[in-house]
């Protein structure tokens, strides 16, 4: 077929990588406020980091649900409508660590999203008809949840790694979710939406300086103290059997590895980001070119390091074809215990190490993507400047380092393992290869 | 007295554009303010193009030209584009079919010849075609059959809407029509639709305009000329009489409901397609729109609505015909007869005694930000802008979006509302099979 071959380009020198420029303020009422310059659409990014440890799980779901629906002075349609004027919104979430409240506009009405995220936070009212509708909102979509295998599968995995932490379960029952008030809403909101551990990230075409100042003035008659709250660390992974999950008629099996990991200031890390690379992180991973290019079990393996307060955990999942289950686990364990015992290829640790650091370049070229970069960043403590900091790590990581992140992180002997399926299909497949405890869905 | 608006801003984005010898129109659209590109290939081919018997060859297609090419072997591709610090991807629609890469500005030429050489030919071998059917049932399974409302509404509106095997079909095809795919059909696939004159290359993000032609012109100017396909006609008259069926989906555990209204030719008649885009957003954009205030706060009639052009979501992006969409997800016993009424009745009130002040303003001042946020992404805007150069010859278009969204005025807005009849309307409701 080839009628003369033609060669790949070399790539040209590499840029350096250049962070925008930024500036930060403690406010008195203790919010730490960052900006960050990127000019290129006249639009401004929003994100307010809260921390949110130890919420009661039904109230703290809610409270997201609701938080925008009302203050004294507007109501929810108010908000939303005088938000739409300058071509802004605002919405929120809750997960085990923190309240998020997440937005963007055209930079001209960042006064106007300041002062109106400052009348939430200040006079939020929780009125009790838009309680009650998004609580049978909330239930619906649980309930849609409890229908989708990602979730259960999920579900499942977090209470299986996470035992009697509060990260072991994240969603709340539907009766837990009726039984909530808009009274406990109100002192929820009293005790904990606080400006002393918050950081405010604002990114997009407006000078830093600027943005601070802006954050200033709106915020400033945000007050209240926190609460500690402390989240326990993170229980160590306890290996065992094999947790089937049963889920009768499922055509796919879904397929969930959870491995330890550490945070990104551990000195481990950068080597762990390349070693699971190597293994699943990206498409053109050993994993992937096994079990998807190779034989075709499934459309999409990926495994990724998961940052939260308390712990970091390695998870790996696929969705599988029922009828390949066994042959899938075995592959994936193959695939594990190859990088927990042989060092990989200089040629393809390379690989992985540049696309590592080319999408830290591509991560930090939008609006959206450096504020979101700031924020989880800022959730741990850190700051966009450990940026560099990440990147000097894995421009240095060498075959040792990685080898020995695959042996201490990868192995398959730590690994926990979960499988939501067709139970009285896939159970004999993969009994034939590890011990495995079913439990229905 | 009427409330202020916020000033709809616009971007520069600038806007070469040449074509080669062999018919390959080319977009080059620079903008040093990251040292990151963007690079598309978008082909004049789709899902309406499809052979009958071959639903889902043209997705099936796109996964084969990523299995190695004339000077690539099979992982190849993926291996140069992420060894370059870059991410990859391609999707089918329903005109057209994309394939692209963002990257660290240094494999800009590394991008183009990867894009080159496949567009010069494709490896179809029996093995790669039977792995990569092994793949798309499996994609099929995560996105449609093992998990609830999988594929409403955008496969399953379709075939109540049309009646024509192009517009009606699913996309996504049958395990059989899969599994009956050739390699033959595959190699006829390519020389028919994947020509260098029915495609469109877009380059956009930190280059220098002189040397990215230099690097074009060196790699894809070789490539054999071959013209475009006459595109078949798919038009299909309007419904005269409402259309609607139902469907239970073993999975979900909850009613929905989606209708679609066929609007004017997005490229043939942009102006009065325009309003359309507007009224979707009006009624259904965050919590103070139409049909959010009054659905799901007032009435309680459903759970969440959506309301947007295209079937794919794809509303500069696809050709006639395509529609208007709302969709509903509708609360346990919930009533799909009655909130199909309520959006009547809205529509009406919406057509009769037109917006609220400052409603239409808002909504095209927050339209402007969905616009520019997703042109801030440098391969946001290769894409859009390879397929308004394939659509319509004009990807400068992607700077002007904001300004004529905003620009379609209330009456436009009022008069597009009037045409959303029931005796226009194709529905689709799933009901619950997996209620616990």
């Amino acid at each position: 077929m080839t009628v003369n071959s033609r060669a790949l380009p070399a790539l040209g020198p590499t840029r350096r990588l250049k962070l925008p420029k930024q500036a930060e303020r403690r406010l008195p009422n203790g919010l730490t406020v960052l900006a960050v310059r990127r000019p290129a659409v006249p639009l401004v990014e929003l994100r307010l980091w809260m921390p949110f440890g130890r919420t009661h799980l039904a109230r703290g779901a809610m409270l997201a649900e609701t938080v925008l629906a009302g203050t004294g002075t507007l109501t929810a349609t108010q908000i939303a409508a005088e938000l739409q004027k300058v071509g802004g919104g605002l919405s929120a979430g809750a997960d085990p660590d923190r309240l998020m409240l997440s937005g963007a506009g055209l930079v001209t009405g960042l006064d106007r999203m300041l002062e109106i995220l400052a009348d939430v936070l200040t006079d939020a009212s929780y009125p009790a008809d838009w309680v009650q509708t998004e609580r049978d909102r909330l239930v619906d979509r649980i309930q849609v949840a409890q229908s989708q295998p990602a979730h259960l599968a999920r579900t499942a995995l977090l209470r299986r790694i996470y035992g009697r932490h509060p990260y072991a379960v994240q969603t709340p029952e539907p009766d837990q979710v009726r039984a909530v008030r808009p009274a406990a809403l109100r002192r929820l909101h009293a005790e904990r939406v606080h400006p002393a551990e918050a950081v405010l990230v604002l990114v997009g075409d407006v000078q830093p300086e600027r943005a601070l100042d802006a954050a200033e003035k709106a915020l400033a008659g945000w007050t209240g103290d926190s609460r500690g709250a402390a989240l326990p660390p993170a229980p160590p992974l306890e290996p065992g059997p094999l947790l089937l999950v049963d889920r009768p008629g499922s055509v796919q099996s879904s397929l969930r590895i959870a491995l330890p990991a550490v945070p990104r200031t551990h000195p481990d890390h950068a080597a762990l980001q390349l070693a699971n690379l190597i293994f699943g992180g990206y498409f053109s991973s050993r994993w992937t070119e096994n079990i998807r290019e190779d034989k075709g079990y499934t459309y999409g393996p990926h495994s990724s390091v998961e940052h939260s307060v308390a712990g970091s955990v390695l998870v790996a999942g696929a969705e599988v074809a029922t009828e390949v289950t066994g042959p899938a686990l075995l592959e994936t364990t193959y695939e594990l215990g190859r990088l927990a015992s042989v060092p990989p290829g200089v040629d393809e640790l390379e690989q992985a190490r540049q696309y590592a650091l080319g999408t830290l370049q591509l991560g930090i070229s939008t609006q959206a993507g450096l504020a979101a970069l700031t924020s989880a960043y800022a959730g741990s403590g850190l700051r966009l400047d450990f940026l560099a900091e990440h990147a000097a790590r894995l421009a240095k990581a060498t075959v040792e380092d990685v080898a020995e992140a695959g042996a201490r992180y990868l192995a398959p002997a730590r690994a926990v393992v979960v499988v939501l399926g067709d139970a009285e299909r896939v159970a004999g497949p993969l009994s034939a290869l590890t011990p495995v405890r079913t439990e229905s869905a | 007295m009427p409330t202020r608006r916020a000033r709809i801003p616009a971007t520069k984005y600038p806007v070469e554009r040449f074509t080669l010898d062999n018919g390959l129109r080319v977009v080059l659209t620079p903008d040093r303010s990251a040292p990151v590109i963007g690079v598309a290939v978008v082909y004049d081919v789709g899902i309406r193009s499809e052979p009958q018997g071959r639903t889902g060859f043209a997705h099936l297609f796109e996964h084969l030209m990523f299995q190695g090419s004339e000077n690539l072997e099979k992982l190849a591709h993926f291996r140069h584009v992420q060894g370059a610090g870059g991410t990859f991807n391609g999707s089918t629609h329903l005109d057209y079919t994309d394939y692209y890469e963002t990257l660290p500005g240094n494999a800009l030429e590394r991008a183009l010849f990867l894009e080159a050489d496949r567009m010069r030919g494709p490896r179809l071998t029996e093995e790669n075609l039977r792995n990569q059917v092994d793949v798309v049932k499996e994609e099929i399974r995560v996105n449609v059959l093992n998990r609830p409302y999988g594929g409403f509404p955008w496969l399953t509106l379709p075939p109540v809407m049309f009646d024509t095997f192009p517009n009606a079909h699913d996309g996504y095809g049958s395990f059989d029509d899969l599994e009956s795919a050739t390699v033959a059909d595959a190699a006829d696939f390519f020389r028919r639709y994947y020509a260098s004159g029915n495609a469109v290359l877009a380059v956009s993000g930190d280059i220098d305009v002189a040397e990215a032609t230099t690097l074009v012109e060196r790699h894809f100017g070789d490539v054999p000329a071959r013209p475009a396909p006459e595109r078949p006609d798919f038009t299909e008259p309007d419904l005269t009489v409402e259309r609607r069926t139902s469907y239970t989906d073993q999975l979900a555990p909850l009613p929905a409901v989606a209708s679609a209204w066929r609007v004017p030719d997005p490229v043939v008649d942009f102006a009065g397609y325009l309003p359309y885009v507007v009224l979707a957003e009006v009624l259904t954009d965050g919590d103070a729109s139409r049909l959010v205030e009054r659905m799901v706060q007032r009435d309680r009639s459903v759970t969440g609505l959506g309301g947007y052009l295209g079937f794919m979501g794809d509303p500069f992006d696809v050709r006639d015909p395509t529609a208007l969409l709302l969709q509903a997800h509708l609360p346990p016993g919930g009533d799909v007869d009655k909130a199909l009424r309520t959006i009547d009745e809205e529509l009406d009130r919406l057509a009769t005694d037109g917006l609220t002040d400052g409603e239409l303003a808002r909504t095209q001042a927050r339209m402007a930000t969905h616009l520019l946020r997703d042109t801030d992404a440098v391969l946001g805007r290769a894409l859009r802008m390879a397929v308004l150069e394939q659509q319509r010859g004009e990807p400068g278009l992607l700077n002007d979006l904001p300004r004529l969204v905003g620009e379609v005025t209330e009456d436009q807005v009022r008069a597009a509302a009037a045409t959303l009849r029931p005796e226009r309307r194709a529905s689709i409701e799933v009901i619950p099979g997996g209620a616990r």
